[in-house]
């Protein structure tokens, strides 16, 4: 492979990226957005989220479709699965989030990815939602992801991507550390 | 030249000069020895003695990061017997001293800056102690003067003794219980490093650090970097431009230690030492210190960049023909994290009753009132010469190059932007005569 002339195509625009990264720079207010979500009760623990607008760039946004995901739990729950349960849904934001990290960088730094895979595990102690220790945390005690990644990169290459990508991602920000969550009744 | 003017305290002097130093550290006074070579009328004007900071801000145990044989400035350099060694704090301190008394510098100490601004052409720099007005204006007040505390500190439990690294002189003025140190770079990890020796249990909060071995290969870390260049690359050379100026000029001090015996100490050292590593401190709530999950992932970057670094040492040495002369390159384990490292420890069950903030330092510009302050407070420079005419900023990190904060890095530096200051008053002098003659 000739790397003078070799040029990656993950499918990812990163002279668009570049260009707004440098554009927000110069105009840190239009880099204030807002993401929303509004969430319907159907019947039991099934719920349907829809996610349409968010701000941005100074202005209203939209979404090119309305984007819905359903949320339930499994049988084993004594509920119908209609959908995935919402941690489950967390994962997926993490998982989506440090994929489409590792597909930027490996653009920027010019590595063409044949093949990206990851599976995650969460830990959960039931104990903790079910109220019957208070030691125990609500949330995961834990979360692995293990990315099987097929690359013209070596495996030190691929790592640097990954760990990256974290270094760079919104939603491993979001689980890593505290945020202030209000919730209030209109 | 000194007038007197009136004002609310009485006649004040107002002197007359070409050039004001702000600062007489190791920066202001290489200044102020290349303009004494240059044959540049000025002053530098000392909040309090020579060296102040290494006088009265650093702990007891500080000693520098480069060995003795770097320590240099122009017209001057290290010629103690112990080339190898690193500077304690009170032989800095010397150095510098001598360094003033050997270039005969100008200083006026015991005179703090209260305001600077721009005036006509040039500038106005008060004191309490009388006015300057010049044509151009070094600031070489530093880079460190004002210990960055995060907001969240505010959230602590009132009955946790707070400390910064200006506070901080030794672990006897700690009091009983364990000890939270809040950053593990050059600092963060020294401390840790001594506090959990002296018997107390340590808590070390990691974020973004940069991992570097004291010695690699027989060699001092800094030697490597020194001899393969990299201490010497400029601002204006980095391969992705601004965007790498900027992340260099953001990078923490390295994890190193000066010390005779040359020990590596990193995170795994520390942890086989006892202390507790846990993730950055991320939030304090309900007395609860929480801790990022991100701890893995900084270590892995740092761990991948050390590798990285020795990788292109290695290259250099081979390049170079070195390789012979040197010991095989070692592999350094990667940090070890424990199990499931703790993202939440309250505080007081734990028995932690003094936080330390190794978070960082800032400069201190609230006396400076012309408008070249950035959105987030820095200097707007390029190079150390400002965004004003005839201001110029020295010993910020990547000033000019990537040894611009070293003690040796003032030398290049203020050879550079004192030729660059001569050149604005050598202009402005031929404005003002064309003016005239017309």
């Amino acid at each position: 492979m000739d790397t003078n002339t070799f040029l990656a195509d993950n499918g990812v625009n990163v002279e668009a990226l570049l260009g707004a990264r440098q554009a927000l720079s110069k105009a840190p207010e239009a880099a204030q957005f807002k993401w929303r979500a509004s969430c319907e009760w159907i019947k039991g623990t099934r719920a349907r989220t829809s996610i349409d607008s968010f701000f941005g760039l100074g202005e209203a946004q939209r979404h090119k479709q309305v984007h819905r995901v359903e949320t339930d739990h499994p049988e084993v729950f004594a509920a119908e699965d209609h959908g995935a349960t919402p941690v489950e849904i967390v994962l997926a934001g993490l998982a989506g989030c440090l994929t489409a990290g590792i597909a930027a960088v490996a653009q920027n730094r010019n590595i063409q990815l044949h093949s990206v895979k990851a599976t995650l595990e969460a830990g959960m102690d039931l104990q903790g939602i079910l109220g019957i220790d208070g030691d125990v945390r609500n949330g995961f005690d834990g979360v692995k992801v293990t990315y099987a990644i097929d690359a013209n990169a070596n495996r030190e290459e691929i790592e640097a991507l990954v760990a990256q990508s974290q270094k760079r991602s919104a939603v491993f920000d979001i689980i890593t550390n505290p945020t202030d969550v209000s919730v209030v009744v209109a | 030249m000194t007038a007197f003017e009136a004002g609310a305290a009485g006649r004040r002097p107002v002197h007359g000069i070409d050039v004001v130093i702000i600062g007489a550290g190791h920066n202001g006074l290489a200044m102020s020895h290349c303009l004494a070579a240059l044959g540049i009328d000025h002053v530098v004007l000392e909040r309090g003695e020579v060296a102040n900071a290494w006088r009265h801000e650093r702990w007891d145990s500080l000693r520098l990061l480069t060995p003795n044989w770097l320590s240099r400035l122009p017209g001057y350099r290290y010629t103690g017997d112990d080339p190898e060694g690193y500077m304690s704090r009170e032989e800095v301190v010397a150095f510098i001293a001598g360094y003033a008394r050997a270039s005969s510098a100008s200083v006026i100490t015991g005179t703090p800056v209260t305001r600077l601004r721009a005036e006509g052409a040039g500038y106005r720099v008060s004191t309490d102690h009388g006015d300057w007005r010049c044509r151009a204006v070094v600031i070489a007040s530093g880079a460190f003067n004002r210990p960055m505390v995060p907001r969240l500190a505010a959230d602590l439990p009132a009955g946790i003794a707070q400390l910064t690294p200006f506070s901080y002189r030794n672990p006897s003025q700690i009091k009983d219980g364990g000890v939270l140190v809040v950053g593990a770079s050059a600092t963060g990890l020294q401390l840790a490093d001594e506090i959990q020796r002296a018997g107390r249990a340590v808590t070390l909060a990691v974020g973004e650090h940069v991992r570097m071995p004291r010695v690699y290969r027989g060699r001092d870390i800094q030697w490597w970097m020194h001899a393969a260049g990299l201490l010497d690359q400029r601002y204006d050379a980095l391969p992705n431009g601004s965007d790498d100026l900027a992340r260099a000029r953001a990078v923490a001090s390295p994890q190193l230690v000066g010390s005779r015996e040359r020990p590596i100490v990193d995170l795994n050292v520390l942890g086989a030492e006892g202390v507790r590593i846990v993730g950055r401190l991320a939030g304090v709530r309900d007395g609860k210190a929480l801790f990022s999950g991100s701890l893995r992932n900084v270590c892995a970057l740092a761990d991948l960049k050390m590798r990285r670094l020795l990788a292109t040492l290695d290259d250099w040495a081979t390049a170079c023909g070195h390789a012979d002369s040197l010991t095989p390159g070692e592999r350094f384990e990667d940090t070890h994290i424990a199990s499931s490292p703790a993202t939440s420890l309250n505080l007081e069950r734990e028995g932690i009753r003094t936080v330390i903030w190794a978070t960082g330092f800032r400069p201190d510009y609230g006396w400076l009132a012309v408008p070249v302050l950035d959105r987030k407070g820095g200097i707007r420079h390029h190079g150390g010469v400002v965004d004003a005419p005839g201001l110029y900023v020295m010993g910020l990190p990547f000033l000019r190059r990537r040894k611009s904060s070293f003690i040796h890095g003032a030398e290049d530096d203020a050879r550079e932007l004192a030729a660059h200051l001569v050149g604005h008053l050598q202009a402005q002098s031929r404005r003002y005569r064309e003016r005239m003659a017309l």
